[in-house]
């Protein structure tokens, strides 16, 4: 009986085998051929009469406390766009996709926009992970993508627009403020253990190092981790003029907890922070951040009229006591830019509106931004803000005028070798 | 008459899935649902494996995302190498790396045959050391599970650190060719998912054979008494640590064949969280037959995908509803609703959980 089985199972397996072989004998391409079937360009569905674009963040997992506010952003400059008219004509159907805080399903979720759904362009994307996830998709299939976040540079896509800072917009000025302004001739370092903060610190030891800054400590603790007391105290006996810190999320309220039972404060050592705006603030806690420092590109406290337009319009939609952020502002940016890119190239198409996007401008929340063909990053001012007791942050410093990007940081000698 | 039917189910049951798998979805499915068709057989060969080390040998193998990840890594590397060509560094590395050299445990995954021997050895072989000292302690049950989570974890936490060697966070992206054929091009994207079809089929009928074996036998009567077992003369330790090093080799393969299907491999795919999710899919089909671990990997793959594209905002509770009701209703997995609903024949004994 069982021999009997057995010999059906083996006919079985080899007629599996055989229908393997077959199918693997009808190749295609070898690598750097073109592939038989064509371009691989996926089309922008333009068939119907409003034109769509993908919005795709975390709605669940633990970014989505972050990237909910860029949705939320995202759709508020997508309505008043179309109540303004729409973009040649169309109105913009949004279609949002959730990336679950996991890589792979960003870059399937991406590829389910492009190829299922026909969008004209991609929003979001928050870590670098997800966005190193979704780039071969991207590339791949010939669409755009418009990533909000600032980020640790050295990339340059021709697929994606990046309308946060890259390093030579928040970083290096945040550097050269402590230097300038605070005298600070030696610096602790904290961060959490993936690429953005390895990746500023590699910037900020070359920095260091040119600027004879004396680099005390760096530390780093996994993401999401709540052990504090150990690298607090390390920081404490280091005796470091200042603390970078690139702790994301949930960290950052163990970490100030526990610097503050150390006994140090904003006057004995500041903590210059690159991850905390002003969602996060709420989250930590105002009282154990007040005082401390930050570098981002835009404050809800940023003077000008169409700030006080976009903080209105969002607490108006969304409720008064939600704040507005420079990832969200960032976000909201990145959709304006896209139809003024759209209606430049009077075109959906991806080369068309990459072809139109040198020089664009836009009277962005955050002052006026550029777009910059070469790189396809924005020219970006760079604003240093102190935390206050109530939890707003308020400009200290700025760079005056908007930065040319530099993600490959080319025009600073010091960083050669970084990249 | 009964027993020709059970005897034909079988073999009949495998002929559906290969018509199913190698017909009717390439027939029906566009290029991007095949792609994701492709993913969740990935998990479904993970399951192959849980089906044996769990369902019939009673170890939780809570942390098999630890041999995916080796056998995806395995893979990534050579490609990796491959699209850097001869003497060149891969581009991760030219960014995030502080040497100009190639770190010496890279230098052998240039060769496809290491790359691809590597892929079933290493999870292989560190399953045999991890096996052979914890069941020679006769260490079982929830301290087995603590154990092998705690590896995933582990070796999760070593990717993310080494950076410039590993990709950290980002893990290994994208991948031009996979052994000399564009994975640009739609028609070689269709080929690995044949050749996944095929590789999910045969190792289905692999470890159902081994099911009906004499060493099938021993393996549960070892995961329902070991003591007994070794009463009787054998030494259960090496039965477990048989099945323990399979499984680990299927989460291996499923690994290395996940690269060049979905094109990312890292740390975020084999630590705790997908080391659970792939034990789950096992049990919502039912742990202890392949077919029901594999139906069930699929359908919870496909159910992930399914609702979180029609409700954005609230898939997780879904999906949460669908756990719960499964164990809560369905204790034996899916597969038991066909016993459930027939309600003839001899019970099938029950899998202690």
């Amino acid at each position: 009986m069982p021999r009997i089985r057995g010999q059906r199972h083996r006919l079985f397996a080899a007629a599996v085998t055989a229908l393997t072989v077959m199918s693997l004998a009808a190749c295609g391409a070898r690598t750097g051929e073109e592939p038989a079937s064509g371009s691989q360009a996926a089309e922008v569905d333009t068939s119907g009469d409003t034109i769509k674009v993908g919005l795709l963040n975390s709605l669940s997992g633990t970014m989505a406390i972050s990237e909910v506010t860029v949705r939320d952003a995202l759709l508020l400059a997508i309505e008043e766009i179309n109540a303004d008219g729409g973009v040649l004509g169309r109105q913009i159907e949004p279609i949002s996709e959730d990336g679950a805080s996991d890589w792979p399903t960003f870059a399937e979720k991406s590829e389910k926009l492009i190829q299922q759904d026909g969008v004209a362009a991609v929003f979001g994307c928050w870590t670098s992970a997800s966005r190193k996830a979704v780039l071969p998709v991207f590339e791949q299939n010939g669409s755009l993508l418009f990533y909000p976040v600032q980020y640790e540079g050295l990339e340059q896509s021709p697929n994606i627009f990046y309308t946060g800072a890259t390093t030579n917009q928040q970083i290096i000025p945040a550097l050269d403020y402590l230097r300038e302004e605070e005298d600070v001739e030696s610096l602790y370092l904290v961060g959490s253990d993936y690429v953005f903060p390895r990746t500023a610190n590699r910037i900020i030891t070359a920095y260091a190092e040119e600027h004879g800054i004396e680099i005390v400590g760096e530390d780093y603790a996994p993401l999401g981790s709540t052990e504090f007391a150990t690298i607090a105290t390390k920081v404490e006996d280091s005796g470091a003029d200042a603390v970078f810190n690139t702790l994301n999320g949930d960290s950052n309220v163990s970490f100030f907890r526990e610097y503050a039972a150390t006994g140090l404060t904003a006057e004995t050592m500041p903590v210059l922070s690159v991850s905390i705006a002003e969602e996060e603030v709420a989250g930590i806690g105002a009282e154990y951040l007040a005082g401390q420092l930050t570098a981002w590109n835009y404050y809800q406290t940023t003077e000008g009229a169409a700030n006080e337009s976009f903080v209105q319009a969002f607490q108006d939609r969304y409720g008064e006591d939600r704040p507005t952020s420079d990832p969200m502002e960032a976000a909201y940016t990145s959709v304006y830019l896209w139809a003024a890119m759209v209606e430049e190239a009077g075109s959906f198409e991806v080369e068309d509106v990459r072809a139109a996007a040198d020089g664009i401008t836009f009277d962005a929340p955050e002052g006026t931004v550029t777009v910059d063909g070469d790189t396809q990053h924005l020219f970006k001012t760079s604003r240093i803000g102190r935390i206050g007791a109530d939890g707003a942050i308020t400009e200290v410093w700025s760079s005056g005028e908007p930065i040319r990007p530099d993600p490959y940081l080319e025009t600073y000698p010091w960083a050669e070798g970084l990249s | 008459m009964t027993s020709t039917l059970t005897r034909w189910r079988a073999p009949a049951g495998y002929a559906l899935g290969a018509l199913l798998l190698f017909a009717v979805a390439p027939a029906l499915l566009s290029d991007f649902r095949l792609g994701q068709l492709a993913r969740y057989l990935c998990f479904a060969i993970v399951a192959v494996g849980i089906a044996l080390a769990w369902g019939r040998g009673g170890m939780l193998t809570l942390g098999q995302g630890l041999f995916f990840g080796l056998g995806g890594y395995a893979m990534a590397m050579h490609l990796k190498l491959t699209d850097a060509g001869a003497g060149q560094l891969p581009d991760f590395m030219l960014l995030y790396g502080d040497t100009s050299e190639l770190p010496w445990w890279w230098e052998p995954f240039r060769s496809p045959a290491v790359a691809l021997a590597a892929v079933l050895v290493l999870p292989m072989g560190l399953a045999a050391l991890i096996g052979y000292a914890v069941f020679r302690r006769r260490v079982r049950g929830a301290y087995f599970a603590i154990l092998s989570q705690a590896l995933a974890a582990a070796f999760a936490i070593l990717l993310v650190g080494q950076q410039a060697t590993t990709g950290g966070t980002n893990g290994l992206t994208n991948f031009q060719g996979f052994f000399g054929f564009s994975l640009l091009d739609p028609v070689n994207r269709r080929t690995v998912y044949f050749l996944i079809a095929a590789v999910l089929l045969l190792l289905m009928i692999g470890v159902r054979q081994l099911f009906l074996s004499r060493y099938g036998e021993l393996l549960v009567a070892v995961r329902d008494s070991e003591e007994r077992v070794r009463f009787l003369g054998y030494d259960p330790a090496l039965v477990k640590l048989v099945a323990y090093v399979l499984s680990a080799g299927t989460a291996g393969i499923a690994g290395a064949l996940f690269v060049p299907a979905v094109g990312i491999i890292s740390p975020a795919l084999i630590g705790i969280v997908p080391s659970i999710q792939f034990v789950i899919g096992a049990a919502i089909g039912g742990r202890a037959s392949v077919a029901g671990a594999v139906i069930g990997a699929v359908a919870v793959a496909w159910a992930q995908t399914t609702l979180s594209e029609e409700f954005p905002a609230a898939w997780t509770y879904f999906q949460a509803g669908l756990f719960i009701a499964v164990v809560a209703f369905l204790p034996g997995g899916l597969v038991s609703l066909r016993r459930l609903l027939a309600r003839r024949g001899p019970r099938v004994a029950e899998v202690p959980a």
